[in-house]
């Protein structure tokens, strides 16, 4: 009944792409399912696949997944990605939250008018340097462990990874203050499977182009 | 060491709504302290209690926990509002991702424009009856039990509920297409402590009105229109 994970979703970042992250650094192999026409998405909304009519869809385990964070919750905690109780998945449950809301300024970039990307990308480098990663710094250099949460890898490590190569992409020096982030970095880039992830011909998704804001547009009017 | 959990925000509704509910739900008492001034804001920063600068914050169980999604499940767990297996919690999600969705379409609402909370309303009303109430009353219907998930009161009941009295606030009429939702309104809010966290005095906040924005607009200073979507 259960093959591989199946996603739905444009060939591209997006929304989907922790959700990649997530099954490739659990070692999971999953078959992806690319929106080329909005003739498909309408398609996937009659045929009642989608609940709220969106993707992220993910087909796992018998189920049609929806709503992102959803997903992501399930993967972490079938993989054993989600601590090891309530108290160390609340932990991981606000540095996936904070980290989240950083990427999501980074999800609506493309989408931003041309006079607005550079105040947009201050706002970015801003976030990134003087709200979210000086808390993750410290985390780290508080307890001197290699993962953030329960000296053992978790969602929030392969998500905080994401997170600052992203941000890197925008804003390539943008870890000089932070040398416990630099020391993760390398560290977490090492583990095999996120190692795997991150060389050429890996599902990983490169950063968001115009042809892909065309076809955004175009698929989801 | 553990009290009753306190809760840092405005005297409003806002992000902090569905955490009033979910422990009033779970019969749960808590205490409020609400923020006025800049100046209580700025104490809070420069004490270090919040992790990302940002309301909410609830204390409890020790922790300062931030980021209403991880209070949620955090609480929702503690008091067996989250289904009993990973299945049952993925469903909670799902549906909890979808009402949330539809009730931040409501929280941005008072920071709008005039003009843009005409159209603003319109979305409201399309999502909630095209997108959102469709999904649960057919969930309802095909499975006859009076809860959304395994057949046990949880977490997501909870959320349809106060996502379907916002919603009624903006159109009271909104469920008129939906037998099965008003069914469920009316037994989800005669549960004991739900029907006690309906009734005046409860420390359910109203809709939010001027004296709330400006007191939002003040300690934060976002002195900007939020745009609509």
């Amino acid at each position: 009944m259960s093959g591989k994970p199946r996603l739905t979703y444009l060939n591209g970042r997006g929304r989907m792409e922790p959700v990649r992250w997530l099954l490739a650094a659990a070692g999971v192999e999953f078959e992806e399912n690319f929106l080329e026409t909005r003739e498909q998405y309408q398609k996937l909304i009659q045929d009642g696949v989608l609940m709220f009519q969106q993707v992220p869809l993910v087909e796992i385990d018998g189920m049609k997944m929806v709503q992102t964070r959803a997903i992501l919750s399930y993967i972490a905690g079938k993989y054993n990605l989600y601590g090891k109780d309530l108290k160390e998945r609340a932990l991981i449950d606000m540095y996936v939250e904070g980290i989240a809301d950083l990427m999501q300024m980074i999800l609506m970039f493309p989408f931003s008018p041309p006079e607005a990307k550079d105040k947009n990308l201050d706002s970015i480098k801003e976030r990134a340097t003087t709200r979210y990663f000086p808390v993750f710094e410290k985390v780290l250099k508080q307890h001197g462990q290699d993962f953030l949460v329960g000296n053992k890898f978790s969602w929030a490590d392969v998500q905080l990874l994401e997170a600052i190569l992203a941000v890197e992409e925008k804003v390539p020096a943008v870890l000089s203050g932070f040398p416990q982030l630099q020391a993760f970095k390398i560290k977490m880039s090492n583990m095999p499977t996120i190692k795997k992830f991150l060389q050429p011909g890996s599902p990983k998704k490169p950063p968001p182009d115009d042809c892909y804001v065309e076809k955004v547009f175009k698929i989801f009017k | 060491m553990a009290g009753k959990p306190k809760l840092y925000y405005f005297n409003g509704r806002g992000r902090m709504e569905s955490i009033r509910w979910l422990l009033a739900a779970a019969g749960v008492e808590f205490e409020e302290v609400f923020l006025e001034t800049r100046e209580q804001y700025e104490k809070l920063l420069q004490g270090g209690s919040l992790m990302f600068q940002q309301v909410p914050m609830v204390e409890i169980d020790g922790m300062k926990m931030v980021q209403t999604k991880a209070i949620l499940s955090y609480i929702a767990a503690k008091y067996n509002l989250y289904g009993k297996d990973l299945k049952e919690r993925a469903l909670i999600d799902m549906y909890v991702g979808g009402t949330d969705d539809l009730m931040m379409l409501i929280l941005v609402f008072p920071f709008l424009s005039a003009e843009d909370k005409e159209k603003q309303l319109a979305v409201i009303v399309q999502r909630a009856t095209s997108r959102y109430f469709p999904v649960y009353e057919k969930v309802l219907k095909d499975h006859g039990q009076n809860f959304l998930v395994g057949n046990n009161f949880s977490w997501a009941d909870i959320h349809l509920l106060e996502a379907i009295l916002m919603v009624e606030e903006k159109k009271s009429d909104v469920l008129s297409g939906f037998p099965q939702l008003q069914a469920f309104k009316k037994r989800i809010s005669s549960i004991p402590t739900i029907k006690k966290f309906l009734e005046p005095g409860s420390q359910r906040k109203p809709v939010p009105d001027d004296k709330y924005v400006e007191t939002v607009r003040r300690v934060l200073r976002m002195y900007y229109d939020i745009k609509a979507n």
